[in-house]
């Protein structure tokens, strides 16, 4: 009885106060979803689906802040640079729908790494202010796309205005590319088709891949002078690290791993979307760190994978069963907004005692 | 008036948490008298000073026996402002002015002349306008009395230094009813004509009837000046003295004099030191390093000896080291064991085989968020490579041999931990030293620095890490420098010791040389033509 209490005890320590609600939060929910008449084994993949779908963005803020620029509200720039991947590769007009998306990543990738090292310098000449300039940067550069996307001289049909000719769509198919490539590899369907569970076996896979180099890469000599140059600049450079140096590194690494991760998150969701699209994205990979139980200063894998489980699966569960409770409202989306919102709010209040 | 004395304290005690800092103190200053304040760091100079001014830290931490007496009149002095009313003025070592007022408004701020306007009748005396013309007469006055031709209308920002010193001086003698004005080491930051000329003005305020406190750690401008000198040691009034009837020997001696107890006896020495075998060369050493500059030191560190540098705090003995690791900017040839160092490199100190351990353990020596384990292995991993493990194409953390060695220093260090797990941050001061130590041990250096080995820790993990260092060298043959503020420390370790005054080496001496010379190295009196900074 009192290994079991102290057992408790130890998992409310480790989870914490909001995570103990967001999980409990999580399961009325799904409870909840019983007598409404919702299935739940379908509600669980939906959750689980979106959950490997953001998964990567998401991770993409680990790197940054083990570097030390905090949370990266900027991932908008690899953001764009995966969409940029995206519609070049789409434009190529690549068959074979595993070459398009690697072909799309690796563009995608190519563009991200000088963006992030430029994004890199400008940090590290704002040390003290990242978040704030990060954000901005996050705007900025999705306007400045805006015109491009208005510009590129692209001329496949699935890309540009119908009519016209010029410019390209708000939101682009990609049945004919990649779409649901990862999704349906290897994918499994429990139960029938339209109540069960679907698995995307090969999404998660991906993601889980895309962790374990990640997680390899934080163990590495340079992973850790990268980590050691986030948490204590100073002990950094008396040990010869170059901090500057570690910052641009983690940046253009986060910077990379947001393109990968739109494009991952493009191909589950089957369309790519431009303009306006990727503007509050890093507030959601943010807000899904967070929950996951990182700070400003500290951010480990695993935050990024229960973090995007419990942010994601409540969007999941939570938009049907507002959608019966109460009919033709956005309840739910009034609800992801306060959650998510409310999550990058507690967090930074918090981030005082930890420096 | 009725007393000859413009200042009497008397039987001042004073205790931070347990730790007698003063006691018993009494100093007596009559007006127009230059009296002079004289001690080692941590003397309790600064704590006597701030009992006077009724500074808050003084009350805060259960305030102080004893009494003061102004103009023989008992003064309860609980805040600044009682000190102000009292006729007590203060010149700060660093400046309390603001950049961006006029030499006018610096002078009179808090003190504004104002004439009434509209607006004030109705809203209140904050809003009345200020009367320049009168404001500036007044400082004019001040400026006058020491002598200061500068234009009173002129920005502060843009002034030399020394001027700033003067106009905060100024300010000081501007305020009516001064009787006593205390100089908190003011030519700290002067260069010697500047200093020179503020003695003067010391002297002509004194002939003014004001009484002056005079703190300084320079005994040449001390016997330059003074009438009469008290000199604390721990806490403790040594002796008050005519400047007319001393010398600055005497001086220097009864500021130091302290018994030293030598840790180094009872172990076998089997050294062999040589001039021929150096292992580390300074020439021409600059290190820009904020409050530690270091201009210009020579030094040549012989190999297996155990090197002191000490001197007062802001001298530049901090700067040595920072410097040497490549923490700050430096110039000058850094030659170890006859190889010249690049120190524009980061890391070059490090990867040639010196290791540090910093004096600013929280916020350079450890990773507080981390474990013990992580923090010992981290710059051998970073430096030398080791602790990594190779899986095929790729190089990652061994865990396993980092836990191995961490286990291994707990034991060797007596780190006393809950395992090699927890976290740097929750250790005691002292364990957290060890830590650091742990960590420049297992870069296997061939010369270790150490800087206030013994900062913020208690006295029986002082004495374990002090041992431990001895051991290294008559042992295994390290050679290790010491910085260290504790002079007492130094003494009883080291084979030689620097003291470094003025960002310059003023004598290299045996730990057993008199305490007149210890006293004279640091209070910057060189000996055989050193160059004056």
């Amino acid at each position: 009885m009192r290994a079991l209490r102290e057992k408790l005890s130890e998992i409310y320590e480790n989870l914490g106060l909001p995570r103990i609600i967001i999980i409990g939060f999580f399961i009325v929910l799904l409870i909840a979803a019983v007598p409404l008449g919702l299935s739940v084994p379908n509600l669980l993949g939906d959750a689980i689906r979106r959950w490997a779908m953001y998964g990567i963005l998401v991770l993409a803020m680990v790197p940054a802040v083990e570097c030390g620029i905090n949370l990266n509200f900027g991932i908008s720039l690899g953001i764009v640079a995966g969409l940029l991947g995206s519609t070049t590769a789409i434009e190529m007009g690549i068959p074979n729908p595993w070459t398009s998306l690697f072909a799309a990543m690796a563009i995608g990738v190519l563009v991200a790494i000088p963006l992030g090292i430029g994004y890199g310098i400008l940090l590290n000449r704002v040390k003290g202010s990242e978040m704030t300039v990060s954000t901005y940067v996050g705007f900025s550069v999705v306007a400045f796309m805006n015109l491009v996307w208005l510009s590129l001289p692209f001329k496949s049909g699935t890309l540009i205005w119908p009519l016209g000719g010029r410019g390209m769509r708000n939101t682009i198919s990609l049945a004919s590319s990649f779409g649901g490539v990862l999704n349906n590899f290897l994918g499994v369907q429990i139960g029938d088709p339209t109540q069960g569970l679907y698995v995307p076996t090969g999404l998660i896979l991906f993601f889980m891949a895309a962790c374990v180099v990640v997680w390899l890469f934080l163990r590495s000599k340079t992973g850790l002078a990268m980590s050691a140059a986030g948490s204590n600049p100073m002990f950094a450079r008396a040990s010869g690290i170059n901090v500057d140096m570690m910052r641009i590194l983690g940046t253009t690494i986060s910077t990379a791993l947001g393109a990968i991760g739109i494009i991952t998150y493009s191909q589950s969701y089957g369309f790519l979307q431009l303009y306006n699209a990727p503007l509050m994205m890093g507030f959601h990979c943010v807000a899904a760190v967070l929950i996951g139980g990182a700070t400003v200063r500290s951010a480990k894998i695993s935050h990024a994978i229960i973090g995007t489980f419990l942010f994601q699966g409540i969007l999941a569960v939570a938009l049907p069963v507002a959608n019966k409770l109460l009919p033709g409202t956005n309840l739910a989306d009034v609800m992801r907004i306060i959650i998510s919102n409310g999550i990058i709010l507690y967090a930074l209040s918090k981030t005082k005692e930890g420096s | 008036m009725g007393s000859r004395y413009v200042l009497e304290m008397t039987d001042i005690s004073k205790e931070y948490y347990g730790n007698r800092v003063l006691k018993n103190v009494n100093l007596q200053v009559e007006p127009g008298e230059i009296h002079a304040l004289v001690g080692e760091n941590g003397a309790g100079k600064s704590t006597l000073m701030n009992i006077l001014f009724g500074m808050p830290v003084i009350h805060e931490t259960g305030g102080f026996e004893g009494e003061i007496k102004i103009d023989g009149q008992p003064a309860m002095i609980d805040n600044p402002y009682k000190a102000m009313d009292y006729g007590i003025g203060m010149v700060h070592q660093e400046f309390m002015l603001i950049p961006g007022f006029t030499v006018t408004e610096n002078i009179k701020v808090g003190r504004e002349i104002t004439n009434p306007t509209f607006l004030s009748k109705v809203f209140g005396k904050d809003l009345e306008t200020l009367d320049i013309e009168k404001m500036r007469r007044d400082a004019r006055v001040a400026l006058d009395t020491i002598g200061l031709n500068i234009e009173e209308y002129v920005q502060v920002a843009g002034l030399p230094i020394g001027y700033m010193q003067f106009v905060e001086i100024a300010r000081e003698i501007d305020k009516t009813g001064i009787k006593l004005l205390v100089f908190d080491e003011p030519t700290a930051v002067l260069t010697e004509s500047e200093a020179d000329r503020l003695l003067e003005i010391v002297q002509l305020i004194a002939s003014k009837g004001i009484g002056i406190v005079f703190i300084t750690h320079r005994l040449d401008e001390v016997m330059a000046i003074s009438d009469r000198l008290t000199i604390l040691r721990d806490g403790e009034v040594v002796a008050t003295l005519n400047a007319k009837d001393t010398t600055v020997e005497r001086v220097a001696e009864l500021m130091i004099g302290r018994k030293v107890e030598k840790l180094i006896e009872g172990m076998g020495d089997h050294r062999v030191l040589s001039d021929a075998d150096i292992a580390l060369s300074l020439r021409d050493f600059y290190v820009d390093m904020p409050g530690e500059r270091v201009k210009g030191v020579n030094l040549d560190i012989r190999n297996g000896e155990i090197f002191g540098i000490g001197g007062l705090a802001g001298q530049g003995k901090l700067g040595i080291p920072n410097g040497i690791m490549g923490i700050y900017d430096s110039e000058g040839t850094v030659e170890l064991f006859g190889k010249e160092l690049d120190l524009t490199k980061l890391g070059e100190a490090l990867r040639n085989g010196i290791a540090f351990v910093s004096e600013d353990r929280r916020g350079v020596g450890l990773l507080l968020d981390e474990s013990i384990e992580f923090n010992v292995v981290f710059s051998a991993m970073q430096i030398k490579g080791d602790f990594l493990i190779r899986l095929g194409p790729i190089t990652i953390y061994d865990q396993r041999k980092a836990r191995e060695h961490t286990l291994e220093m707990i034991k060797t260090l007596d780190i006393r931990c809950t395992g090699p797990k927890q976290l740097v941050g929750s250790l005691s001061g002292g364990n957290q030293q060890k830590v650091c130590l742990a960590r420049a041990l297992t870069l296997n250096p061939a010369l270790l620095i150490v800087s206030e080995p013994t900062r913020g820790i208690d006295i029986g993990a002082k004495r374990l890490v002090l041992e431990h260092l001895i051991k290294l060298n008559r042992e295994e043959g390290l050679t290790i420098v010491v910085v260290s503020s504790e002079l007492v420390e130094l003494r009883s370790m080291c084979d030689r010791i620097a003291i470094i005054s003025g960002g310059n080496v003023a004598a290299i001496l045996e730990p057993d040389a008199p305490d007149a010379e210890f006293g004279l190295a640091m209070a910057g009196l060189r000996k055989e033509g050193a160059s004056i900074a």
